[in-house]
């Protein structure tokens, strides 16, 4: 307490010294708020299973070793591999774990980026062009929003073959709304501002108005969307692969582990037990992060966010 | 008032027609659509039988026109599975995961607005942190998890309850519980944020200074005036309930729709898959028109 008064006496010196680097200044900001850096550092974690995880243990991964099936967990005899036990055929289910979360985050990775990469573009045509454009856009919105997202990825990915491409592809369009309402709704607002006028005034072309005006405004929301989409994401994917029209073996992710480990509840719950806590805790950390991204760049903006995007909804 | 229903249910049902034709034009995609209405097994003069049977050896535009003609007579054909009209099978299952919404939506409602409320009077507050950390928590579980760790915890271990199926009141204790969980985190936080700033109106300060008793201010006051918001979201996660049905039923065993989409499309049964989107569809169209009607008579200044 003291120590905090005593920075605060000495913050008009430090406002006066030149101002830092934004990172910088980003990082101080999550050091302040210890949950934010503790989901950090754990997704910086699983950002790092995710890359290497696969190369570095796809041997104990797939090595099968029918002596140690269903071994149970915090069992020290077998070596710091089988912590968290062994699945049915007496494989890691740690080294299962981290491999599997390359499928899992990527999926979800490339879902909300192509999601944000569609949604925001289409949304910044909508924001900025005429009423007729702008109507169909948002008609086509409404088509994808006023069905359930879960049953609409069953649908297709019915239809289509259940593969990842697939699976990407039907995950993004699901969530393409979101993107798309949220960044019309800032380009509706950011178009009225006197710097746009501006730089209408002295000629610079649509293109260069949007890419170089609008679009550095509305990047830091979408990104914060973005994180929170990701948990979801990732909660979907593993309802899918769970159902069995995700991601089909001999592939694996977290759903499907759990789907896999249900069989065999009975006699080893660790199955499906472990794969679940990894997926909880990536979606709270993206969950905590999300909260703390939203405060940490603009506060005025927090209204968007907490009416999910569905701010203009008639 | 009929004006709005009117164009209200105009633009809705433009997104009906949307859907429509994107099944069609997807089960169309993929090439062979008898691959989609026939077993996996099924022989290649069965398949020719069946393309001709069903005109779909005719040009797209004329099936098209006998797909919409069929959909507008409620016609989708027969259920392989069941060997019996697939809009039957439906309407069978129906009811089951109307019931279940139901009873989930009116538990999360009662138990978000209790508690939302609490945690807005007192701002900051253990109770609101407590909450707050539960609703977070809540927002992060994958619910096909905390449903067959229910399973295992409920009904194996403690045998509290059944493991799944349907007859007794027990049988409903777990799927509604693991079908509140999510809509109860969101819901809680709406109510939650939209007290706070009926609580901080100029009508609740006059109750305060004319010595209205607290639990009167915030129950009758207060919540009256923040419900709006919290009708809105309600009726969102209505339909986004489906979601966890599917989810949900096809652990439990709960005969609903989303046990028997999912059961149709693992068994390739497409007739009743459509007719169980299509019904799906109708129903969250008549839902959405409901919604913005109750919120016509919570809020007498909207006027449509």
């Amino acid at each position: 307490m003291i120590a905090s008064t005593l920075k605060c006496a000495r913050s008009p010196a430090e406002a006066l010294a030149p101002p830092r680097h934004p990172s910088v200044a980003m990082l101080k900001m999550l050091w302040a708020d210890k949950f934010a850096l503790a989901a950090a550092i754990f997704l910086l974690i699983a950002l790092f299973c995710a890359i290497f995880g696969p190369s570095l243990m796809e041997e104990a991964a797939t090595k099968l070793n029918l002596r140690d099936r269903n071994a149970p967990p915090f069992d020290t005899e077998r070596g710091w591999m089988f912590v968290l036990g062994a699945d049915s055929l007496g494989r890691s289910i740690l080294a299962r774990i981290l491999v599997a979360s390359q499928n899992t985050l990527l999926i979800a990775a490339a879902s909300v980026a192509f999601a944000m990469l569609v949604g925001g573009t289409l949304g910044l045509i909508a924001g900025y062009s005429g009423r007729r454009v702008s109507d169909t856009i948002m008609r086509l919105a409404d088509v994808i929003m006023s069905f359930p997202s879960l049953l609409l990825a069953v649908i297709v990915l019915y239809m289509l073959e259940p593969s990842i491409l697939n699976l990407v592809f039907v995950l993004a369009i699901t969530r393409i709304p979101i993107y798309l309402r949220t960044t019309r709704a800032e380009v509706l607002e950011i178009r009225e501002r006197m710097f746009i006028q501006a730089a209408q005034v002295m000629g610079a072309s649509s293109a260069r108005i949007i890419l170089r005006h609008m679009l550095p405004i509305v990047i830091p929301t979408l990104v914060t969307i973005g994180t929170l989409d990701f948990a979801f994401v990732m909660l979907a994917e593993s309802s899918l692969s769970f159902l069995g029209i995700g991601i089909q073996p001999p592939e694996i992710t977290w759903g499907l582990m759990i789907a896999q480990g249900r069989a065999y509840l009975n006699q080893a719950w660790w199955l499906a037990f472990w794969p679940g806590v990894a997926i909880i805790l990536t979606t709270m950390s993206l969950n905590l992060l999300s909260g703390w991204l939203r405060i940490a760049l603009d506060p005025l903006q927090r209204w968007r966010l907490e009416m999910g995007g569905n701010n203009n909804a008639n | 008032m009929s004006s709005f229903i009117g164009r209200r249910s105009l633009s809705s049902g433009i997104s009906l027609i949307g859907l429509i034709v994107l099944i069609f034009f997807l089960s169309r995609l993929t090439g062979d659509p008898t691959g989609l209405y026939l077993p996996l097994d099924a022989s290649l003069e069965a398949r020719d039988n069946f393309r001709v049977v069903h005109g779909l050896n005719d040009p797209l535009i004329q099936q098209f026109g006998r797909y919409v003609a069929d959909i507008l007579q409620l016609d989708f054909g027969e259920s392989i599975r069941k060997a019996r009209p697939a809009l039957e099978v439906v309407l069978e299952a129906f009811p089951w995961t109307l019931w279940l919404a139901a009873v989930t939506l009116f538990c999360v409602t009662i138990a978000a607005i209790v508690i939302g409320s609490l945690a807005a009077f007192n701002v900051g507050g253990p109770f609101d942190r407590l909450s707050g950390m539960l609703s977070l928590a809540a927002a992060s579980a994958p619910d096909f998890w905390i449903a067959i760790l229910g399973i295992f915890l409920f009904s194996v271990n403690l045998g509290w309850v059944p493991t799944s199926g349907t007859g007794t009141v027990w049988h409903w204790v777990l799927p509604v519980s693991v079908l509140f969980i999510r809509p109860f985190g969101l819901i809680m936080q709406v109510v939650r944020g939209s007290m706070i700033n009926a609580l901080s109106s100029a009508y609740v300060k006059t109750a305060r200074a004319k010595g209205v008793k607290e639990r009167s201010i915030i129950f009758v006051h207060a919540l009256r005036n923040a419900m709006l918001p919290v009708v809105t979201v309600i009726g969102d996660q209505a339909a986004g309930m489906l979601n966890g049905a599917v989810v949900v039923e096809t652990i439990f065993g709960f005969p609903g729709i989303g046990k028997l989409m999912i059961d149709s499309i693992l068994q390739r049964d497409f007739t009743v898959v459509l007719a169980a989107i299509m019904v799906t569809a109708l129903a969250i169209f008549l839902m959405n028109l409901l919604i913005d009607l109750l919120y016509a008579v919570l809020d007498p200044r909207i006027r449509y």
